[in-house]
């Protein structure tokens, strides 16, 4: 009666429901970080000066240990998952606004100055043209912190235990039973590459336009370099 | 019209890119601003369409100011197109041309017939409509830059540097597109290139910027040519201006002479009649064969295998006078060989013959140019 899959019944989930549980704790907190981050990423992209406090804060905050962020936001959410889901959230800031400013910057010139030549405003122009472009980056930068938020949600089983699988890991302790923590170490690493698999699969969708194999044109992008363009315009 | 009004264009650093430049862009017709790096061209181009808004100065279209209509409605009457096209690579080819007609509401399915209509206007395989921007070459790609300016049928077509990234061959192939587009479409198009060459072949008016922004001169191009304003403009045109204008001087008065002109079949007596050191040879479609010299056929009977190579021939009436001279330079005895449009021998031209047309040209523009002064003195 202790298989591997034998889930201690104080944890009061089974194995598939745990998944569950760490899945909703570590995606939701990214989900949350991108949608921050886009608008972020466009107020640093049109104020330049604006990029390096975010990036300042974002890195201060990626610095504060959980522990500490639990201590601060349990006063006021509790020991629920709302409390491990919003330090994961600010934690994926710190990926995920460099990679969505650099795609977005990674757009080439003649490009951004056709899109306002042709009517878009700032927001459409963001939308439709700069974000579709930068896709790769900003999916580079969602797997980065989908990886990262998977494996930090086990932190939760230190307060009354919202770690999800991470709580597998106290009960190995508490029980003996070794095998539960290499369950939650390798059903997290599978949900991760699982996860970053969607993800790739999801970049091939959104990029048909991304030239495949060795065998493309250079892009405007690239060809760029070797043609000074024309000054007078700042 | 595009009425550009005393307008300064200074930077917050002090810096002024354009220097209360006024100029008159005539409707339907191409204007070309040229000038080298920094002298503002492309400023002057963004300020029409409020990419870049003016410290000073106004500018008119129509006779109305720009700035009383909303931006984003001014931009979507202009057509834009620019260096290395910057087409929009996440889009296909055919999303890319419907750009502005969908920013403007249309359905999908009329941008999507439209988009194929402007593919064909400006030679692309309808087959592309559903590739990527990176599956085209370089020329294909501009291609798309000028159809998608042209999508919604604006009357303005703002083109900043669009063939300057293209080689050679494929350059001269978009110009003469673009020629042929203008000629059945007739949009107001304000062209801007840092390359003298393509100003005066594209040009109805060429405006000349120097650094600073100012205008140096505003003229069709052959006045240019003929009548540069100061030093500045002088050596911006290049040494041989006295050459490229022969561009504008017409071939029709050439009187091509035919005693030269022989058929492969003539007899001795026919040769002997002739008085030129060299003949040019005819077959019996009358198209030419090659040169030979007087001596070697006094014999009767052309050996076609030892005639010297005829060069290229020129059409008296569609090529200019430059193209005549070429022919005639090019040509080994040389004589420039005439034929009409489909390639029939109607006579030669010496090198002297030339030299008198261009000399009657001459002469004929300076008292064109004079009688002009006059008028504008009187």
């Amino acid at each position: 009666m202790s298989g591997f899959f034998d889930i201690p019944s104080d944890l009061q989930h089974s194995w598939t429901g745990l998944i569950g549980l760490h899945m909703r704790e570590a995606l939701l907190p990214v989900a949350a970080g991108l949608l921050l981050a886009l608008p972020l990423a466009l107020l640093c992209g049109r104020f330049r000066w604006l990029y390096p406090p975010v990036l300042g804060v974002t890195t201060v905050l990626y610095a504060v240990p959980s522990l500490a962020f639990f201590v601060v936001l349990i006063d006021y959410t509790g020991q629920t998952e709302l409390t491990v889901m919003i330090p994961l959230a600010l934690y994926s800031l710190v990926v995920l606004v460099p990679a969505i400013v650099d795609g977005v910057r990674s757009v080439p010139d003649e490009t951004l100055a056709a899109a306002t030549a042709m009517g878009f405003g700032p927001v459409r122009r963001y939308a439709q043209v700069q974000l579709p472009i930068a896709a790769p980056a900003v999916i580079a930068g969602l797997r980065v912190a989908t990886a990262s938020s998977i494996s930090l949600v086990s932190v939760g089983a230190l307060i009354g235990n919202q770690g999800a699988l991470g709580n597998l890991l106290a009960a190995a302790q508490k029980y003996d039973r070794p095998e539960l923590a290499v369950n939650a170490v390798l059903t997290m690493a599978a949900l991760a590459i699982v996860c970053d698999a969607l993800l790739v699969l999801l970049r091939t969708l959104l990029t048909p336009w991304m030239p495949r194999g060795g065998t493309a044109r250079p892009k405007p992008a690239a060809r760029r370099a070797e043609i000074t363009p024309e000054g007078a315009v700042r | 019209m595009i009425r550009i009004d005393s307008v300064t264009k200074r930077y917050p650093d002090g810096t002024v890119a354009v220097d209360r430049l006024s100029l008159d862009i005539p409707d339907r017709s191409i204007t070309v601003l040229v000038g080298p790096s920094g002298c503002g061209k492309t400023t002057t181009l963004r300020m029409i369409n409020r990419m870049v808004e003016p410290t000073e100065g106004t500018i008119l279209i129509d006779g109305e100011d720009s700035r009383r209509q909303p931006v984003t409605t001014l931009r979507r009457s202009m057509g834009y197109v620019i260096q290395n096209a910057g087409l929009f690579q996440h889009r296909t080819i055919a999303d890319n041309i419907a750009t502005v007609p969908r920013l403007l509401g249309w359905g999908k399915q009329r941008a999507r017939e439209r988009a194929a209509e402007l593919m064909e206007r400006v030679g692309l395989d309808p087959s592309l409509a559903r590739r990527y921007p990176y599956q085209l070459s370089g020329g294909q790609q501009q291609r798309v830059g000028v159809a998608r300016a042209l999508a919604a049928d604006p009357p303005v077509l703002l083109m900043d540097e669009p063939f300057s990234a293209v080689d050679p061959v494929v350059r001269k192939g978009l110009q003469d597109e673009l020629l042929r587009i203008q000629d059945e479409l007739g949009k107001t198009i304000v062209f801007v290139t840092h390359d003298i060459d393509e100003a005066i072949k594209l040009g109805t008016m060429v405006a000349v910027l120097r650094e600073g922004g100012r205008l140096a001169q505003y003229a069709p191009p052959a006045e240019l040519l003929s009548r540069p304003a100061d030093g500045f403009v002088e050596d911006f045109l290049g040494a041989d201006r006295g050459i490229r204008r022969l561009s504008f001087f017409p071939s029709s008065a050439l009187r091509p002479a035919t005693d030269a002109v022989i058929p492969v079949d003539a007899s001795a007596e026919r040769v002997a009649a002739t008085g030129a050191a060299h003949l040019l040879v005819t077959d019996a479609d009358n198209r030419p064969l090659g040169w030979a010299a007087r001596e070697e056929l006094t014999g009767g009977g052309v050996r076609t295998d030892r005639l010297l190579p005829y060069g290229r021939p020129f059409v008296p009436g569609t090529d200019s006078l430059r193209t005549a001279l070429d022919c005639a330079v090019l040509s080994p005895t040389g004589w420039a060989v005439a034929v009409d449009g489909d390639g029939r021998v109607t006579g030669v031209v010496s090198q002297q013959t030339i030299g008198e047309a261009i000399r009657a040209a001459h002469t004929a523009g300076r008292a064109e140019a004079e009688a002009e002064d006059e008028k504008v003195a009187g």
